[in-house]
């Protein structure tokens, strides 16, 4: 009983013992005092103590297993823990500090005697040397030749020299058209006012030039141009599914239900709404690309299933300096 | 034992006649026949015939759709599943003509709604209403499925978003039935994926990956509509950045007028 | 104690004088010269948050089978980078909770720099002798740019790894050596050699964070050295002298406040509201596609630039010497930061103000420079807002073709008609303030003369 009136007490002492701050009588105060605050002081004391509850709590929060929306509680407490921390803070700042607003010089704008002393000794210390400027034009020279040894190791990253892999594709003559599990596409698959996605059996899926889109449209429907008259197979073209734009996955097709008053099928990018005409051997009808989409010519074999007939039209991908130099090269 | 025989038989006695009863009977299409005339006649025509004249096959506009008066195509065939998928979506009767069908509040009573169904189904020959199972798909074979089909125009967390000339709905109102007839049916622009393409199996898991992606693992709180940065910087803005400057205006002076 | 301390100090560093005058470093008060710490604050979050995220992320792109937690992603293939990202939000605990504060920290830290970068142009921080302190931080802010790209393009979701492609058509649209520069960082065309992720790695935690370190060090030691500028508020303020709240103690406990509170929201938003859910996404593959992706907002510009730029290639004998997202990958933004860095040079000799500037201006007193920065800001908002047009087609009906063509002349347009207006409004202001100062002094002469009738 008597130490819990001892433990009341030292607390009450604790609450209530502020201090008047002392001054020693022989110096000037640099910083100069301020009137109390013993309502601001109380509120500082009330938030520091509550950011070691939200503090706590978050630890309680991380401690506790499988506890639901464990997150939002982690979240809210640490928060909170450093919100009341910086409201004390803030308060101290603008309530039990003195705020003083202090005049001073900026700083000097230059120095000009420094500047000259600088100048002069570089000046002084180049009295030896009778040919300055063959001087600096060496130091130039090899500067410049070291800098570029230097950084010649960085052209390891890639070959940058070589611009061959951008013709690369993974498609010729015969290989034969597969769904994402490796099943082959039959011609008979392939229906109308929809769209398949199609690889090169046994090539790398994620390589760009690998994945196209199939797509079957009426006979009558297309109007292509001469060389790529022969490219469809029984009405099924395949186009590269990546965008000639900026190489998103061409991932939309617009095949509508009713022609008459529904725009004609498109294969669409969701990036930048670049669209391209099936029928026409992959012409830009609206959208920034710049460049049609390459066509990958179509045969059927005697079994029925599909199978290339080489190459694209084009190289695949978005378009770059030598897109239209050269032909897309077969695997 | 003979009683329980007997019990059996007469219940697929009535199961018959209840199975026969599932084409429609005569009243019902007949009321919905009235109906049709009322809300449909005059764009579909008489006997569903439809309204349009034989274009080339490919021809339409390349970007936007065509706003045509009254054009329409014909309901002969389309079946009790095409009836169903548009009169309960709302996208029929057309609220605005010339314009992409929306997903709306039916003027037509539930009741009228199988009136209508009947009558449309009995203009020939077509699929019935479909009848999916999303508790027999999987779940990760419906993400899978329906990010290398759907996702492209509908948005990977079924947001729906934007394809030239025509915007894809987000599909948090559509039912499993709805979005079973959407899938068989390529209504509008959509394209028309046939079993062969999607098997039923394949259409539960996708229907399952859908209805999971109405309420989906939002473990990292306020999920701002599960669209990723747009929203995300609308928060930065109009949230964070806003708090922060107040913060510094509590902190800092402000511009007094010029004196 | 802090006598010893200080003492302890003093004797073996040699620092009390340096210290002393830290102590009593001169800050000019005003709300907004807060707004750089605000940038600083975010930063130190994302360096500390990152640090943890980089002790859990793996950089490997080989394919890997998932068979963690999270249902709907069993079974499917995604990257080791992808996987040990889905874990750090699934599986190790309080991991969501830092990777989303990191994240929303990253956003932040990009607005308070914009913000910050606005109070610097419209109130001409940037004259002389503060030329250097602007270009470091304007380069900062590129490099903040790149390294947020480079921070949520790493997870290898569906979302980034459609940004990184555009960004590889991007570069390859550089002209005459755009393909050989994509080569050589992706070293092969995309998806790039399988050290890419290793590359993002390095580059994202370590490079370019000593990159920006440096540059802060240094852009902050330059504001110390020159000192602050201020506002005119008082007869006090002048070119010489610098009217300001000391270091210790009135502004330190403002500044850690601040600190605490940049923190506190930032760990507020990750805890509660969902960032870059990136399990919902799915992992990305080259030939798959979402609708509505989008990057982060401040790469929306871009998009917004990518979407207007009409259909062509510009093509000369067969050469494609500018593919098309140059336009608005490279040279749009490319325009923006060279009219940012040209500025104070530029407004130096056409307004022929070589004089050293301690004082800010208001706004409205340099009518022409914030008309065209009214203007400028204009424009990329305008952009930026054209890059969401398929949303705006989703939620308003308003045709997003129909939309395109109104942004290709609104952009232009626009922009004049905001500057125009802003400057009118400067030089009303301007006028309003000697009628407003003459009716101040007239009160108070008024309420003088009361008080002595009064007496009297």
């Amino acid at each position: 009983m008597a130490r819990a009136k001892d433990l009341l007490v030292s607390l009450t002492l604790l609450g209530i013992g502020r201090r008047r701050p002392k001054l020693p009588s022989d110096r000037e105060p640099i910083v100069p005092p301020g009137d109390e605050q013993p309502g601001s002081e109380l509120a500082v004391i009330v938030l520091l103590l509550l950011t070691a509850l939200f503090s706590a709590a978050f630890i309680a929060s991380y401690a506790i297993d499988r506890l639901p929306n464990q997150t939002q509680l982690m979240g809210f407490s640490l928060g909170l823990a450093f919100l009341c921390l910086a409201s004390a803070l803030i308060l101290i700042g603008k309530r039990l500090v003195v705020t003083e607003e202090i005049e001073e010089d900026y700083p000097v704008v230059e120095h000009e005697t420094e500047q000259e002393a600088i100048v002069q000794v570089v000046a002084d210390s180049g009295s030896r040397l009778t040919r300055k400027r063959l001087f600096k034009a060496s130091f130039g020279v090899a500067g410049a030749f070291l800098g570029a040894a230097l950084i010649t190791p960085a052209a390891s990253l890639g070959p940058f020299l070589s611009v061959d892999p951008f013709y690369d594709t993974t498609w010729k003559r015969g290989r034969r058209l597969v769904d994402e599990g490796g099943k082959p596409y039959r011609a008979s698959d392939i229906a109308e006012d929809t769209f398949y996605t199609a690889f090169p059996e046994g090539a790398d899926k994620e390589a760009l030039p690998s994945a196209v889109v199939v797509v079957r449209l009426p006979p009558k429907a297309f109007e292509l141009p001469p060389s790529l008259a022969r490219y469809p197979a029984h009405g099924i073209v395949a186009y590269s599914k990546i965008c000639t734009h900026a190489g998103c996955a061409i991932s939309l097709y617009r095949a509508p239900l009713f022609q008459p008053d529904e725009p004609k099928p498109a294969l669409v990018c969701p990036c930048h709404y670049s669209t391209f005409d099936p029928a026409t051997g992959g012409t830009v009808l609206f959208g920034p690309a710049g460049r049609k989409l390459p066509m990958l010519p179509l045969e059927v074999d005697a079994k029925g299933f599909l199978r290339a007939a080489g190459t694209y039209d084009g190289p695949v991908g978005p378009s770059w300096w030598g897109v239209r130099m050269r032909k897309a090269k077969p695997a | 034992m003979r009683r329980l025989w007997l019990t059996l038989l007469c219940a697929l006695a009535c199961a018959a006649p209840a199975a026969a009863a599932s084409s429609p009977s005569p009243p019902l299409v007949k009321q919905g026949k009235s109906l049709y005339g009322r809300y449909c006649l005059s764009c579909h025509n008489m006997n569903g015939e439809g309204n349009y004249t034989p274009q080339v096959i490919g021809a339409g506009p390349g970007r936007d759709q065509q706003q045509q008066n009254a054009v329409a195509p014909s309901l002969r065939g389309v079946g009790a599943m095409a009836a169903d998928f548009y009169l309960r979506t709302g996208y029929m009767p057309l609220q605005k003509i010339g314009l992409q069908p929306r997903r709306s509040k039916s003027p037509l009573s539930s009741a009228q709604i199988d009136a209508l169904i009947a009558y449309v189904a009995s203009l020939g020959k077509g699929p019935g209403i479909p009848t999916p199972h999303p508790e027999r798909g999987n779940l990760s074979e419906g993400m899978h499925l329906f990010t290398d089909n759907c996702a492209g125009c509908h948005q990977v967390a079924i947001q729906g978003g934007y394809v030239t000339g025509a915007v894809p709905p987000a599909l948090e109102d559509a039912d499993a039935t709805q979005i079973a007839e959407a899938v068989r049916i390529g209504p509008f622009v959509m394209p028309t994926f046939s079993k062969k393409q999607i098997s039923d199996r394949q259409l539960d898991s996708i229907i399952r990956y859908v209805e999971y992606s109405k309420h989906p693992d939002d473990r990292g709180g306020w999920a701002i509509g599960h669209l990723g940065p747009v929203p995300e910087g609308l928060v930065t803005w109009f949230i964070a950045a806003l708090a922060l400057v107040a913060v510094c205006m509590v902190i800092g002076k402000r511009l007094t007028s010029h004196g | 104690m802090i006598r010893k301390l200080v003492r302890f100090l003093d004797q073996r560093t040699g620092t009390a004088p340096i210290l002393r005058k830290s102590l009593r470093y001169l800050f000019p008060d005003h709300w907004s010269f807060l707004l750089g710490e605000v940038a600083l604050y975010a930063f130190i979050v994302l360096v500390a948050t990152g640090t943890y995220l980089a002790l859990f992320y793996q950089d490997g792109t080989a394919t890997v089978t998932y068979h963690g937690p999270y249902v709907p992603l069993q079974g499917q293939h995604m990257t080791e980078a992808y996987r040990s990202v889905v874990n750090i939000s699934t599986t190790v605990k309080a991991g969501l909770l830092i990777r989303q504060t990191h994240h929303w920290a990253a956003d932040v830290f990009v607005a308070a720099i914009v913000l910050h970068l606005l109070r610097i142009f419209f109130t001409g921080a940037y004259r002389k002798p503060r030329e250097i302190t602007y270009w470091l931080g304007l380069s900062i802010l590129i490099i903040a740019l790149l390294e947020g790209y480079m921070g949520y393009s790493m997870v290898d979701d569906l979302l980034s790894g459609m940004g990184l492609a555009i960004g590889y058509g991007v570069a390859l649209s550089i002209p005459f050596f755009g393909s050989n520069f994509a080569a050589w960082i992706w070293g092969d065309p995309f998806p790039g050699t399988h050290q890419f992720f290793s590359r993002l790695y390095i580059a994202h935690v370590f490079i370019f964070p000593a990159l920006i370190g440096a540059l802060l060090a240094a852009h902050l030691g330059l504001v110390a050295m020159r000192h602050h500028t201020q506002f005119k508020m008082s007869r006090r303020e002048t070119e010489r002298k610098l009217v300001g709240v000391p270091m210790f103690p009135g502004q330190a406990p403002r500044s850690l406040g601040l600190f605490f509170a940049v923190a506190g929201v930032l760990f507020l938003l990750g805890g509660l509201v969902q960032i870059n859910p990136i399990w919902l996404w799915g992992p990305f593959h080259t030939y798959t596609s979402t609708n509505g992706a989008q990057p982060d907002w401040y790469l929306g510009w871009l998009i917004g630039a990518l979407r207007l730029v009409p259909s062509f290639d510009l093509v000369v004998d067969g050469y494609t010497l500018v593919p098309n997202p140059f336009w608005g990958g490279v040279a749009f933004p490319g325009l923006v930061f060279t009219f940012l860095f040209a500025w104070p040079l530029l407004e130096r000799k056409v307004t022929g103000d070589t004089a050293f500037h301690n004082v800010l201006q208001r706004p409205r007193e340099a009518p022409w420079r914030t008309a065209i920065g009214v203007g400028m800001v204009t424009w990329v908002t305008l952009i930026f807002i054209a890059g969401g047009a398929d949303r705006i087609d989703v939620f308003f009906d308003i045709s997003y073709t129909s939309q395109i063509w109104a942004y290709r002349v609104l952009i232009w347009v626009g922009p004049v008609i905001a500057g125009f207006v802003a400057y009118r409004a400067c030089i009303e202001l301007q006028k309003g303030e000697p009628v407003e100062h003459d009716r101040e002094q007239a009160e108070h002469e008024a309420k003088a003369a009361a008080t002595v009738h009064e007496v009297a």
